[in-house]
């Protein structure tokens, strides 16, 4: 239950994820050589613009599109129409919005 | 039985693309909730969040990390290919892009995995 | 059972209270899906519902869902699609079973003029005929659809359509993409407002059904596709 919008948001956020991808798993394949320890995870975010930034973007992006791909799917999978389905799209969106907001945060500049 | 190959009795490989979209899309989804509160321990309890990134040491969660970061591979990659099929006026590659997704996917895993272990 | 014989169950869903589901039908050298369902209503079961007309694969009445596969029946050897000596024909998918094998196809058709398929005409009959410039971009796009018999197979085979009773469906895109590239429709604007709905193209998910079965080998998906890439830049241009 897709209209021209959704579309075009679902598209481009999943545009600019793509490298964001790229980039968390060069930084994943990296960051997990000798084990992962919360120093060394705060060590390389703390205080910094650029990854405040990266992640900020990414969880924006991924907030939108996850909201709408999970919104698909409810419809055609599970049956949820109309108010409920708007609302179950703006809940997911703004849930994972906050979380990874919040985790954003928590990794760079708390 | 019969609700299982009322599914695949269509099945075609670019039917299985969609279907691995969606799937690693939706488990992506749902592990996002956990990855960023894990995370975020790092504000309130950085003790436990050491806790929780010694337990990535074992062997079981090193599987289930391949699969996440297989999860991420392919819906990015299947992504790509989707928006490549609609934007771009080529068909007759199709079935070989989406298995190269596949492929490529399953590469980058597996070099997480190798570094992993 | 002999070799010779054919295993035929066929699925009459709800409305089958009591009535032979299985037959055994005799095989012949030369035999199409459709000959052995006509055969199934002509010497064992009268009540047998079913819809054909031409039998050569022009009018599309006659497709039916075939081991869970939509085909044209008519044009579909029975030795492609047996399993063994066994055959499933039921009635096609994602459209309201009117009995037995027979659907009823008003929402395909409906959705066909949601869709805008249908004829924008700006010129009257005191206009001088407008040429048409045969190896054009527009007219080889919309030539490469238009051979479309609305047999409704692929809808039937479409997940999203399944899923979404909103969906317009592959064959109505289709036609609108088919009629947004003739040079002698005028109707831009309404084609792509109406593909851009909650029903429109944005819900394909290209999974590619439509294109794989169509028994005239066209090509719905990319159809959809050019739909898409047309909307997106009108949705630049208009900012809507």
């Amino acid at each position: 239950m897709l209209n021209l919008r959704l579309y075009m948001l679902q598209r481009i956020t999943g545009l600019l994820m793509a490298p964001l991808v790229l980039g968390h798993l060069a930084v994943m394949i990296y960051a997990i050589q000798g084990g992962l320890s919360a120093a060394e995870i705060l060590g390389r975010t703390q205080g910094s613009w650029l990854w405040f930034l990266f992640y900020g973007t990414f969880t924006l992006a991924v907030s939108i599109h996850g909201a709408i791909g999970l919104r698909t799917i409810a419809f055609e999978w599970g049956g949820l129409k109309g108010a409920g389905l708007e609302a179950f799209m703006w809940l997911s969106g703004l849930g994972l919005l906050a979380l990874g907001g919040r985790a954003v945060w928590a990794v760079t500049f708390a | 039985m019969s609700i299982a190959r009322g599914i695949t009795s269509r099945a075609h490989p670019l039917w299985f693309a969609y279907v691995l979209h969606r799937l690693s899309g939706l488990g992506l989804a749902l592990f996002l909730p956990l990855h960023f509160w894990v995370l975020a321990l790092a504000m309130t309890d950085p003790a436990r969040l050491d806790g929780f990134l010694h337990l990535t040491e074992a062997g079981v969660m090193k599987l289930a990390e391949f699969g996440l970061v297989f999860l991420l591979a392919v819906h990015m990659f299947g992504g790509l290919r989707l928006m490549a099929l609609e934007f771009l006026p080529w068909s007759p590659s199709q079935k070989t892009l989406a298995a190269g997704a596949a492929a490529l996917s399953f590469l980058i895993a597996a070099l997480f995995f190798l570094k992993a272990i | 059972m002999s070799p010779k014989t054919l295993k035929v169950t066929i699925d009459r869903g709800r409305c089958a209270d009591g009535a032979q589901t299985v037959f055994d039908v005799p095989a012949y050298e030369n035999q199409t899906v459709l000959d052995v369902v006509s055969w199934v209503q002509q010497n064992a079961d009268p009540t047998l519902s079913y819809r054909f007309a031409c039998r050569v694969g022009m009018c599309g009445s006659c497709a039916m869902m075939v081991n869970g596969v939509p085909r044209w029946t008519c044009r579909t050897h029975i030795s492609k699609v047996l399993a063994g000596n066994e055959v499933t024909i039921g009635p096609l998918r994602n459209l309201p079973v009117i009995k037995d094998l027979a659907v009823d196809m008003d929402p395909f058709f409906d959705k066909w003029v949601a869709a805008e398929g249908v004829h924008h005409g700006e010129l009257t009959r005191n206009d001088p005929i407008a040429a048409v410039n045969e190896t054009s971009e527009g007219r080889t796009t919309a030539n490469a659809g238009i051979e479309c018999i609305n047999c409704s197979v692929c809808y039937a085979a479409c997940d999203t359509v399944a899923g979404n009773s909103d969906y317009l469906g592959p064959a109505a895109l289709q036609r609108a993409w088919t009629l947004l590239n003739d040079a002698k429709d005028e109707g831009r604007l309404a084609i792509l407002d109406a593909v851009s709905g909650s029903g429109g193209c944005h819900n394909c998910h290209s999974m590619g059904s439509c294109t794989l079965y169509c028994p005239n080998e066209l090509d719905p998906m990319s159809a959809i596709a050019g739909l898409k890439r047309e909307t997106a830049k009108s949705f630049f241009r208009k900012g809507r």
